[in-house]
């Protein structure tokens, strides 16, 4: 990689930051374990690093740890994602007529 | 470059996008499940066009495929009964385990890429950079976060952990990590540099983490989030990979937001609180009382629901004892009695009330109270003045009216004006202190009623009280 390719990665890293300190502080506190919850799963795009480290592995040693990185990847992806689901499907404007819900 | 690899990084951009417009629409309750869906199919078409990008290269051995199939499977297997099963009380222990494996993740992704690289002329500093930092990062991440969700859990002690030599070992294991990290960037095809700079930032995680306090949880956990992302991020550098980079980096700025907040709302500095919990640090408990109560005035669940039931406007104050007693469906059953009864009922919300930001507005949606009903701190204090009833449930140190006189533990720490309604009740097993160690003055208030009981059989009491009075 060249540098100019390096000075475009840093600008995307910078820009992040600010676009998420930009999109991230107008959420309300109501919503605040469900937006980390949230975020926590699109840190789950490692999985497609582990997935790429999987592709380029030839040894015992790398497929041990590509296979480890796996199993965290898809867990943080396919876990934050459902649990985030589960907790905004509670959030309503009216209670519902005397129904219980599930726990 | 070839046509796949160029679709497939344009389908990583699409999928960066849907990530910034999802968590944007998490800034309404309305919009959020949707924001929510938005990406997690960016996410599974990103995963998706990864998987022809390998199958297109066709570098990847059959081994590869199994590992990278066995792998996913488990892993989706294992997140989905996570979130399927987790109680809405334990969510702060499931999000830290996510963020261990996301930052473990991130961590073996640098040492894998170090270990295929043999000759130090294979990797520049532009990868024994980021990879050190990743490694570093990543690895604290882990342990610390496990840490973290062992204490939330109970399975490691919650009270702050200090043993002999913990704070040297804290000078000791940074230096360490800093001249391993150094060793690493001048030398990544180094073995020692790569083992040993791992095995010391999992230490330091634990050592990190240890003597925190379960006060301090909220402001440890956005904190780890932020630690994930960054750690994230450092491994899109190492792969080249900037759809890695930016979603490092939104997480990141979340949880930097987030700890930010959290530690305001304590009115403590990050640094303070990973440096020592509350009682270990300069916060030592001040001795304000003698340990007898002065004069407490004790009432019964029949005083209350008539107190309740002529109000016309009533503030609920739930915090940790609530969540602890897992009172959240009677509270919000006595409150669903009190609204159709035609009082108005709403919920005041500290910022740390539960046990991570925001913790305490899931435990209520989860008991069905809609969330127009809940309201954050600076919303609700102007209101307490025109309350008829302020009824606080396992709320100690947000409510406490000495955190606006300096010169004490909590001194300075933004509180609820609960001392402002007209009449207030507080639900609590007994006169016990909170996290900071001091009496609350609220107790002693004129205007203030004890309802000394379980705040899961307090609740359900007043709640039948109240039906035999409105019915």
């Amino acid at each position: 990689m060249n540098d100019l390719d390096l000075l475009t990665a840093i600008t995307v890293f910078v820009l992040s930051v600010l676009v998420g300190i930009e999109v991230i502080s107008k959420v309300p506190a109501t919503l605040h374990t469900p937006l980390m919850s949230g975020s926590n799963a699109v840190h789950g795009i490692v999985v497609v690093g582990a997935m790429l480290i999987a592709a380029e592995s030839h040894s015992w040693l790398g497929y041990t740890l590509a296979f480890v990185a796996m199993v965290f990847g898809a867990m943080n992806v396919v876990g934050g994602y459902v649990v985030t689901d589960r907790m905004l499907r509670m959030f309503r404007t009216k209670p519902p007529a005397h129904e219980k819900t599930e726990v | 470059m070839t046509t796949v690899s160029d679709t497939v990084h344009y389908v990583f951009l699409a999928a960066a996008a849907c990530f910034v417009l999802g968590l944007h629409l998490m800034n309404h309750p309305r919009t959020a499940r949707r924001g929510n869906t938005l990406s997690g199919t960016a996410m599974s078409v990103a995963v998706a066009a990864t998987v022809w990008l390998v199958a297109d290269e066709g570098a990847i051995s059959r081994t590869g495929w199994l590992v990278l199939a066995g792998g996913g499977l488990l892993g989706a297997a294992l997140g989905l009964w996570a979130a399927r099963e987790v109680r809405m009380t334990a969510m702060p222990q499931l999000v830290s385990l996510f963020n261990a494996v996301g930052g473990g993740a991130a961590a073996l992704i640098a040492v894998n890429d170090l270990l295929q690289a043999d000759t130090p002329a294979a990797i520049g500093a532009r990868v024994s950079v980021p990879a050190a930092l990743d490694i570093v990062i990543g690895a604290v991440t882990f342990s610390g976060s496990l840490i973290a969700a062992g204490k939330l859990q109970g399975v490691v002690s919650g009270a702050p952990v200090v043993f002999p030599g913990a704070r040297l070992l804290n000078v000791l294991l940074p230096a360490s990590f800093v001249a391993g990290t150094a060793w690493l960037v001048l030398a990544p095809e180094s073995r020692t540099a790569l083992y040993g700079l791992t095995v010391v930032a999992l230490l330091f995680g634990v050592t990190m983490v240890l003597p925190i306090g379960g006060a301090d949880m909220p402001v440890v956990i956005a904190l780890l989030n932020a630690f994930t992302g960054s750690a994230v991020a450092m491994a899109g550098f190492v792969l080249d990979e900037t759809a890695l980079i930016i979603a490092g980096m939104l997480v990141s700025s979340s949880g930097g937001i987030l700890t930010k907040l959290m530690a305001d709302a304590m009115n403590r500095s990050v640094a303070n609180i990973v440096v020592g919990g509350f009682g270990t640090g300069d916060g030592a408990p001040t001795a304000t009382g003698s340990g007898v109560p002065a004069q407490v005035r004790s009432v019964s669940a029949d005083d209350v629901a008539i107190q309740l039931a002529y109000a016309s406007k009533v503030v609920l104050v739930p915090g940790y004892g609530l969540a602890a007693a897992q009172a959240q469906h009677e509270l919000g059953d006595l409150a669903e009695l009190l609204t159709d009864h035609g009082v108005d009922v709403s919920y005041a919300v500290h910022p740390v009330a539960g046990r991570m930001p925001g913790h305490m507005n899931v435990l209520l949606a989860e008991a069905n109270v809609p969330y127009t009903q809940l309201k954050e701190m600076d919303e609700i204090n102007p209101e307490f003045p025109q309350a008829d009833v302020a009824l606080v449930i396992g709320a100690n140190d947000v409510t406490n009216p000495i955190a606006r006189r300096p010169g004490n533990a909590i001194s300075g720490m933004p509180i609820l004006d609960v001392d402002k309604a007209k009449s207030v009740v507080v639900i609590k097993r007994s006169m016990g202190h909170g996290y900071a160690g001091v009496d609350n003055e609220l107790y002693t208030d004129p205007r203030t009623g004890m309802f000394f009981t379980d705040a899961k059989k307090g609740l359900a009491e007043l709640k039948s009280s109240v039906a035999e009075f409105v019915t």
